[in-house]
């Protein structure tokens, strides 16, 4: 349970830093590691203590295995978040070329 | 040959042709637009042949499974009412803006990456609307929102990128929600499988993870879609993407990720129960009458259009939200009429950028002597959107309102009239500071937009036009079987696994 809970804290860490910061990188740092804490999250439900890969073999005799599935599941998931931080770097990179500032009090050409 | 083999097809088309286009599109000139338009067209006959098959498919419902892995164990694909309609939605905008944008893009440089990313968001929203997985789901979101990210950013100018950092974050902790949601059913349930995690449900204890979850998917598909205390972002993206985008965007992206996904999960999974159905039609006219204000006092073209998504997309949820078979009836019709006039409003808006080079209202005037073909399709997807009779919308926005009488939410009936009284003021704000009155110098001597654009702006307004005419009961089957699939709701389950069962 105490590993769900530190989880929730990473989540909401990450979350803190999407929703407070002023810098574009240290939003994009803390959109890492909310993707983190739920790939976390993910992994953790499928673990079971001392548990082992199910792979069945001859002459194995697996009594506690972990799931495999959210394994499986969260390796794309990785793949997705790497895209998304990729093409956000970019564009942040882009807009610091145009307004010369990570700021984003400073960007705010658009009233939303 | 198996009749299901067509499902998987409209994932691979789209696929193959962003892959094809990013490999021959810079070395051969043309290639891209050629392969764009017979993609998205074998993509838009396909949806409608499609939607034929399943007419004479046992139950109404097709199931392809990948591998011929059995569910619950493999991924399927699923083919029922309500996906065949929101396929023929998407694909058919899709095919009048690919062909819009054959002309259009022309002022942007690199068409061919272009038509990459319209083609992978067009896999990824109909991967959205056929799977039968809900990880499987999650995989297509990620896809058609990715490229609508990078797609929003095209044009690389401030405005632009900002719009589009600021969408893909919102658009990253929105999928964050959704993939926790998805994670929490999957612990409870041990299972993938839309159908399977329906089965599962229904025999469960009833506790407190499932309005959980069902919050967790509200808040993550409620952003994807825009509602309004999650719009935020909405004004800015939209207007920002070049025009044919917008118009992908706001017709189908919107309704696709946002509101197909929830109405999917919350009645075909979850089960929708009175809780939900009331935060849905709250959440819809909240939408409807502050975006429709808001709206009002937009001078950029787009802008304003785009406040307007907002609020018909409100419309839309509400007559979801009744419940009620004639309530989710006109909600479905909406839906679909709203893809299409916004689109061509948005088109419009992208050819009078195209001609004039503004799109500020109070720098045009007059354009409607100059530019006849664009100022009648607009006159009549303004006409369409405000809901006057005989175009598709009043029918539509008639049969919302009268499901809320019927239930008996006359203050939701009211709010209806008012928000379409209101959006026809807007409208008829566009139309005066841009088609009537006098021409300004500057603007003497601009032309009619090319032919291709014109083709699909006036196809389009031909089908609000006729769209009214869905309602006759020979056309019926196309809206009532996507009804029944809602209405039907977590009996989804049985009917999914009996038609995966079969050989």
């Amino acid at each position: 349970m105490t590993l769900y809970f530190l989880c929730l804290i990473l989540f909401c860490v990450g979350l803190y830093g999407v929703l407070r910061k002023r810098n574009l990188v240290k939003i994009i740092i803390g959109l890492g590691i909310m993707e983190y804490a739920m790939n976390l999250f993910f992994v953790l439900l499928g673990y079971r203590f001392h548990g082992r890969a199910p792979i069945d073999a001859k002459d194995q005799n697996i009594l506690n295995m972990v799931d495999p599935l959210p394994q499986a599941l969260v390796l794309t998931s990785i793949v997705i978040g790497l895209g998304v931080t990729a093409l956000v770097i970019s564009i942040a990179l882009r807009i610091y070329e145009k307004y010369g500032t990570f700021d984003i009090t400073k960007i705010k050409r658009l009233k939303g | 040959m198996n009749s299901t083999t067509i499902i998987p097809l409209f994932v691979i088309i789209p696929l193959a042709a962003a892959f094809l286009i990013s490999l021959v599109g810079r070395f051969i000139r043309r290639s891209s637009e050629i392969i764009i338009f017979i993609a998205s067209f074998t993509l838009l006959g396909f949806s409608i042949y499609a939607r034929f098959l399943l007419n004479s498919a046992a139950g109404k419902i097709m199931v392809y499974k990948i591998g011929g892995w059995v569910p619950p164990f493999g991924i399927c694909m699923v083919m029922d009412g309500l996906s065949s309609f929101m396929l023929v939605t998407v694909n058919l905008i899709a095919f009048f803006v690919a062909v819009y944008s054959l002309a259009y893009m022309e002022q942007y440089t690199d068409k061919p990456k272009f038509f990459t990313l319209f083609s992978l968001m067009v896999c990824g929203m109909n991967g959205v609307i056929i799977t039968g997985d809900l990880f499987n789901l999650f995989v297509f979101l990620e896809i058609a929102s990715i490229a609508s990210y990078a797609l929003v950013a095209f044009g690389t100018e401030a405005e632009e990128l900002e719009a589009s950092f600021k969408y893909a974050i919102m658009g990253s902790v929105a999928s964050a929600f959704i993939f926790i949601g998805i994670a929490f059913l999957y612990s409870f349930t041990s299972t993938l499988n839309m159908a399977d995690m329906a089965r599962v449900l229904n025999y469960k204890e009833n506790i407190w993870i499932i309005p959980f979850v069902g919050v967790l998917f509200l808040m993550g598909f409620g952003l994807k879609s825009a509602l309004v205390p999650f719009h935020a972002w909405l004004p800015d993206a939209h207007p920002s993407a070049p025009a044919s985008i917008s118009a992908m965007l706001s017709g189908v992206l919107i309704k696709t990720l946002g509101v197909y996904s929830l109405v999917r999960i919350l009645f075909n999974i979850i089960g929708s129960n009175h809780g939900y159905l009331t935060i849905l039609m709250f959440l819809g006219v909240t939408s409807m009458l502050v975006a429709v204000v808001l709206a009002l006092s937009q001078w950029d073209l787009k802008r304003l259009l785009a406040y307007h998504s907002i609020s018909q997309i409100g419309y839309v949820v509400l007559g979801i939200g009744l419940g009620t078979p004639l309530g989710v009836f006109g909600g479905l019709f909406h839906l679909f009429n709203h893809s299409v006039f916004k689109s061509l409003l948005f088109l419009n808006s992208g050819a009078i950028d195209y001609a004039s080079g503004t799109r500020d209202l109070k720098e045009t005037g007059g354009l409607g002597k100059l530019m006849p073909v664009t100022a009648k399709t607009n006159l009549i997807a303004s006409m369409s959107i405000a809901g006057i009779p005989p175009f598709n919308g009043f029918f539509s926005k008639a049969i919302i309102i009268i499901a809320c009488l019927q239930k008996g939410n006359f203050g939701y009936a009211v709010c209806a009239v008012i928000g379409s009284i209101l959006t026809l003021a807007s409208f008829m704000k566009v139309q005066k500071f841009v088609f009537l009155g006098e021409i300004k110098d500057k603007l003497k001597n601009i032309k009619e937009v090319p032919f291709v654009m014109l083709f699909s702006m006036v196809c389009l307004a031909l089908i609000c036009i006729f769209g009214g005419l869905m309602l006759l009961p020979s056309f019926r089957f196309f809206l009532d079987d996507a009804v029944a699939v809602i209405l039907k709701g977590t009996s989804y389950a049985g009917v999914v696994l009996e038609a995966a069962s079969r050989p």
